[in-house]
């Protein structure tokens, strides 16, 4: 060996780990979220859909309450009366007060809406992020098993379930229902994931960062999740009411929350028969509802949106 | 660019594709075809029939979705004329041998099919055998288990040539029977004891499928058929009494959403509508609409209890529930289509051997009355040491359906209000409970019953021990006894008496709480007369006719 | 791009086969039968229809005959309907539901996407209030409670409207309608969101700079790649769509596929159950793979193969 290089073995120290991380590249986050809720706030339209989620939310448990009624007591002298100073939304076919039934069903709905969604997103994410961000091979695989449950009939499952926790003893219809609700419908948030995955990763930042050799889980937690949102998040928002609808959609076949509990599904539908007899309050009370939720949903997923997009900031 | 232009052109070519492939039928031609008579407007009556019906064969039918269509293009030996009384149809005259056993049917001269062949007594022969051969397996095929050597035919142990019906000549035909029978001449008017063409059934087993093959002998016959759509028959002018047919045909509908058939009954596109909406029923009702009819039904409402189980094994806790049950308040109230309080199992309209009511005969077996279903409750309570919480665990199984949703809801709570019981409320798909129920994996669920002949045999029978449909698991040898031999005898007196007898001990056990009796509510347009309904069978428009 | 697709239908295959199993074994777990019914059925008759229909034999067996059927192209006959096969049925319901669903479609593809746009171009001003609205209502009510209101209110008082039923082409207009709105917000929603995010990106701002007029830049730029989340849900509404609805069939009284999905399911009409749920696999799985295609040819960036560039 000659000389004129002096290799000492100092030079093959281990790097202090400041070093190591002297080339990722980390945004702070601190002030984001706080700039999100003053992004938020500025939009009246999402604002007003909080307000009137906040209002529905405490009204299913106060409104229950307030006119002395149970949802489940029954007056056969005052059967399908229109809605006047007692009854304030009238009564139903066996004469039970549609005002409580209605909290009722807001509660009922609201909570089945958020439990589904809140399925469907954690799968749906899941699922979506891995199949997307794992290379064709798995993603193609995990594609076509997403495939096939989308395609099995949903009813026989339903049913299947039903019959499954029917032996498990009563009280577990809600849970049934929750979970049925959730068995298929998170297959298109996670096609919707992986299809945006695939447009992200091989988006410059994401090369960039891989190329500056962030690993994969890297990847999806700083640069694909966080620029998936938006999609995923008006996407969520729609999944709510639609767990809602097919709860009430259920509710048309005969499956939906089991009586004399209502939701605002099986009010509507219980309703359809007060329509061409001219009490067509039984149903329009219960949809006003429906969409009122709706409403509020869609436009706080909007706003919420808008707001989580740094790229819209002004 | 030009990926986007091939892009849209797949999008095109896809969409294209699928839409020429898939360019509906014509709108429905098919009113045209019944033959009018000239000059005049063609009289059609337009109605609804709720589903698509899954044989147009005689002897593989097997609900009124079928029997509705049948009952109009075919004819048996014997009919129901406008009262609802047996009379003669395809045969003239029946003797009964001293044996009980034996009829001779001598058929009518002038009987043809719609395609101009004689109606023979062959043809009776062959439709009866066929119904029984057990590779046609024919749902109803018991239904001619009356026949000697019926069932055994049926079951593959014996010969096709043992069974009791044979055609002497082409008029006469010999019918053996298993043991008496005192409603067999009903039972001849029911479908599955109706002729078939032999020659064009031997010639294609197809027939029955399509409008252009099917051959019938009845007041009408059928000319179109598009599936799930649209059913047309027009008036057969070989059928022998043709000329007290009015109707130049009958246009039924297959459209099963109750609200929406009613919206096109109010929009002038139905002249005859049944089943109505409840609501709508009820709101006809009371502002005593002229268009409505409630038919009589020969159905019975009821709800199972399992009597094998704790504590639905004590009588007094079974009778209890039967009590405190208000038939009056949900037949006046809930249901609100005319229905009555079931005061036993057995529906009115049947007459007994004196031709009075039945019902007049045994009175009500069943009333509500609290302060006694309370009284026994207790005592059932302290009997079975059950406390009243413990019902909670118990529910009422109903299968899907809003109707029953409402009953059952009424029910619970009726209880809950009379025993402080708080049951609780169970709704399972329809193949779900049938399937619970023979399993005994139930409580308290819910049933009914549709007479298929007028006899409250038809009813009784359902609770022998060995009853193919006594999910209650009632067993009583007594009551069986009683049945037993009123099912060997057509001495009326005793037949009767028997049944009555049975009734009241099936009353006394409660093995299941009976809540009402149907009715089949219909509505007609006020140019529309002649409509008649038999007791058990849909309203028939053989003598209807429209003045418009 | 050749032996891309041949793989995706070698997939594809592999799929269907995967529906057929498991639907198989759920069908069968699920109690009840063809048969029961709330009669005097006595056993003798009850066992002679199982005969009929095999269903006396083991299940393996059961499976295997069904595959064989299958291969053949044959999806057996009904187990509730001695008129129809299953074939028949569905030979006869899809072009139907098929229609209906085209227009459908049709109606939401044209209209969703360019609420969406417009909303989004016109952000937070009166167009993307009004916009959404629509689009709102569109997934605000139920189609059960849709079709039954514009029964009443609209076929009752246009004349020309027929109030459910089939036949022509009026008879299709109020079904269709009430088919798409929900797809018709569904689409609008995501291309707002999807435009918004575009009309973001630097590309746009470039090609603003750069002085293209703002019709092309929205054009040419923005709505071509806005469209891509859109494409992606394209391929479960259409199928949705196509293969019919229950809801919509029943209450408009239409011949379709979409009644057979519940009623053989509460039927138990085991073949029929097996026809619609493998016609419906095969949909998706075309609708699906047509979607990948058109990802491919709309974002060049996605490399769904090597071999294909």
């Amino acid at each position: 060996m000659k000389a004129g290089f002096d290799i000492s073995p100092e030079l093959f120290d281990a790097a202090a780990k400041e070093d190591k991380n002297a080339e990722k590249i980390r945004r702070p986050s601190i002030r984001y979220w706080p700039d999100v809720w003053r992004r938020l706030k500025m939009n009246k339209l999402a604002m007003t859909g909080l307000l009137l989620i906040c209002i529905l939310g405490v009204m299913s448990f106060v409104g229950t309450k307030l006119n002395g009624f149970t949802y489940f007591e029954q007056n056969y002298s005052l059967i399908n009366s229109h809605p006047d100073s007692v009854h304030w939304f009238g009564t139903d076919e066996l004469g039970r007060d549609l005002f409580t039934r209605t909290w009722f069903g807001v509660r009922y709905s609201l909570f089945i809406g958020i439990m589904a969604a809140f399925i469907d997103f954690f799968i749906g994410v899941l699922y979506g992020g891995i199949a997307g961000i794992s290379g064709r091979r798995i993603d193609s695989v995990m594609m076509r098993i997403a495939e096939v449950i989308y395609s099995i009939p949903y009813l026989l499952v339903v049913i299947l379930i039903s019959v499954v926790f029917s032996q498990a003893g009563q009280g577990s219809s809600m849970f049934v229902l929750i979970f049925s609700l959730s068995l298929t419908s998170w297959v298109p948030m996670a096609i919707l994931v992986r299809g945006q995955v695939l447009q992200l990763k091989e988006s410059e930042y994401s090369l960039a960062s891989e190329s500056l050799g962030a690993d994969k889980g890297w990847i999806l937690k700083k640069h694909i999740i966080p620029n998936t949102l938006g999609p995923i998040l008006v996407n969520v928002t729609l999944e709510i009411p639609r767990a809602i609808f097919a709860e009430a959609t259920l509710g048309f076949i005969g499956l939906g929350l089991q009586a004399p509990k209502s939701s605002l599904g099986t009010l509507a539908n219980s309703g359809l028969a007060g329509l061409p007899v001219g009490n067509s309050y039984q149903l329009f009370i219960p949809a006003i509802f429906i969409s009122l939720i709706m409403f509020a949903f869609n436009v706080l997923g909007d706003g919420l949106r808008d707001a989580l997009d740094p790229r819209l900031r002004k | 660019m030009k990926k986007y232009l091939v892009l849209v052109l797949a999008m095109l070519m896809v969409l294209s594709f699928a839409l020429s492939a898939c360019v509906p039928k014509a709108p429905g031609e098919t009113p045209g075809e019944a033959t009018p008579a000239l000059g005049a407007e063609p009289k059609i009556l337009r109605t609804n029939n709720a589903f698509e019906p899954g044989s147009l064969d005689p002897a593989l039918a097997q609900g009124t979705h079928d029997s509705w269509v049948l009952d109009h293009t075919f004819e048996g030996l014997t009919k129901k004329d406008v009262d609802g009384k047996i009379v003669m149809g395809m045969a003239k005259e029946y003797k009964l041998a001293d044996d009980d056993v034996t009829y001779t049917f001598i058929l009518r001269d002038d009987i043809k099919w719609s395609n101009g062949d004689p109606v023979t007594a062959y043809d009776f022969e062959f439709a009866w055998k066929r119904a029984l051969d057990k590779d046609l397996a024919s749902d109803y095929a018991y239904q001619l288990y009356y026949l000697k050597g019926g069932e055994a035919y049926n079951t593959g142990t014996g010969s096709v040539d043992d069974v009791g019906v044979k055609a002497i000549d082409e008029k006469t035909l010999e019918v053996v029977l298993e043991s008496p029978t005192a409603y067999f001449l009903e039972l001849t008017s029911f479908y599955t004891y109706y002729p078939v063409n032999k020659k064009v059934v031997e010639a294609n087993p197809d027939w029955a499928k399509n409008a252009d093959t099917h051959v019938s002998n009845g007041p009408f016959k059928m000319t179109g058929w598009e599936h799930n759509a649209t059913i047309t028959l027009a008036k057969n002018d070989n059928y022998y009494n043709s000329s007290a047919v009015k109707l130049d045909g009958i246009e039924f509908t297959i459209l099963n959403d109750e609200n929406t058939a009613w919206q096109k009954y109010l929009g002038g596109e139905y002249d005859f509508l049944t089943p109505l909406p409840q609501a709508v029923v009820a709101q006809l009702k009371n502002e005593g609409n002229p268009e409505l009819v409630i038919g009589g039904e020969l159905s019975v409402y009821y709800y199972n209890l399992y009597n094998k189980m704790e504590p639905f094994n004590n009588a007094k806790i079974r009778k209890a529930l039967a009590l405190t049950l208000d038939r009056q308040t949900i037949c006046d109230k809930i249901a609100q289509g005319g229905q009555l309080p079931a005061e036993g199992v057995v529906p009115f309209g049947m007459l007994d051997e004196n031709g009075k009511e039945y019902r007049d005969g045994v009175g009500k077996l069943v009333e509500y009355n609290v302060e006694e279903g309370k009284r026994l409750f207790a005592e059932g309570l302290a009997e079975t040491g059950f406390k009243v919480e413990d019902f909670s665990k118990f529910s009422i199984l109903y299968n899907t359906l809003e109707a029953h949703k409402i009953i059952a809801q009424a029910a619970q709570e009726m209880w809950r209000t009379n025993l402080g019981i708080e049951l609780q409320l169970e709704n399972v798909d329809f193949q779900v409970k049938l399937d619970r129920e023979k399993a005994g994996d139930y409580q308290i669920s819910r049933a009914g019953w549709i007479g298929d002949y007028i006899d409250p045999m038809t009813f009784i029978d359902l609770w022998v021990s060995d009853g193919p449909f006594n999910d209650a698991k009632f067993n009583n040898p007594e009551y069986d006894r009683l049945v037993k031999e009123a099912k060997a005898t057509t001495d009326q007196k005793v037949r009767m008496e028997n049944m009555r007898k049975a009734e009241k001990i099936l009353m006394e056990a409660m093995p299941v709480v009976p809540v009402y009796f149907y009715t089949q509510p219909y509505a007609q347009k006020p140019y529309v007369t002649g409509v008649f309904k038999p007791l058990n069978r849909y309203p028939y428009f053989i003598y209807a006719d429209m003045n418009k | 791009m050749k032996k891309y697709l041949l793989k995706r239908v070698a997939m594809a295959i592999v799929t269907i086969w995967a529906v057929i199993t498991i639907t198989f074994i759920l069908m069968h777990s699920v109690p009840g039968d063809p048969f029961r019914q709330e009669s005097k059925m006595p056993k003798v008759v009850y066992e002679n229809l199982l005969r009929k229909y095999g269903l006396d034999r083991p299940l393996s067996e059961q499976y295997i005959i069904y595959l064989g059927k299958i291969i053949r192209g044959d999806f057996g006959d009904s187990m509730k309907s001695r008129v129809e096969t299953v074939n028949d049925m569905i030979r006869r319901g899809f072009p139907v539901s098929a229609f209906i669903g085209l227009e459908a479609l049709l109606i939401a593809i044209i209209f969703g996407p360019a609420l969406g746009a417009i909303a989004a171009l016109n952000q937070n001003k009166w167009p993307d209030y009004i916009s959404m609205i629509i689009a709102i209502i569109g997934v605000s009510v139920p189609s059960f409670i849709m079709g039954t209101v514009f029964i009443q209110f609209l076929a009752r008082n246009i004349s020309w409207l027929p109030i459910g039923g089939w036949g022509s082409f009026a008879h299709s207009i109020l079904p269709s309608l009430a088919l798409a709105l929900m797809p018709l917000a569904q689409l609008a929603r995501y291309m707002r969101s999807s435009m918004l995010e575009v009309l973001g990106q630097d590309y746009i701002k470039t090609a603003k700079s750069k002085g293209i007029s703002n019709a092309t830049v929205v054009l040419r730029h923005a709505v071509r790649n806005a469209i891509l989340p859109v494409v992606s849900i394209l391929g479960t509404v259409a199928t949705n769509l196509i293969a019919g609805s229950f809801v919509i069939e029943k209450i408009f009284g239409i011949p379709g596929l979409g009644m057979f999905f519940i009623t053989s399911i509460n039927n138990r009409d085991y073949p029929l159950i097996m026809g619609t749920t493998i016609f419906y696999a095969i949909i998706l799985v075309v609708m699906l793979l047509i979607v990948d295609i058109a990802y491919m040819l709309i974002d060049p960036r996605i490399k769904l193969t090597k071999e294909g560039r």
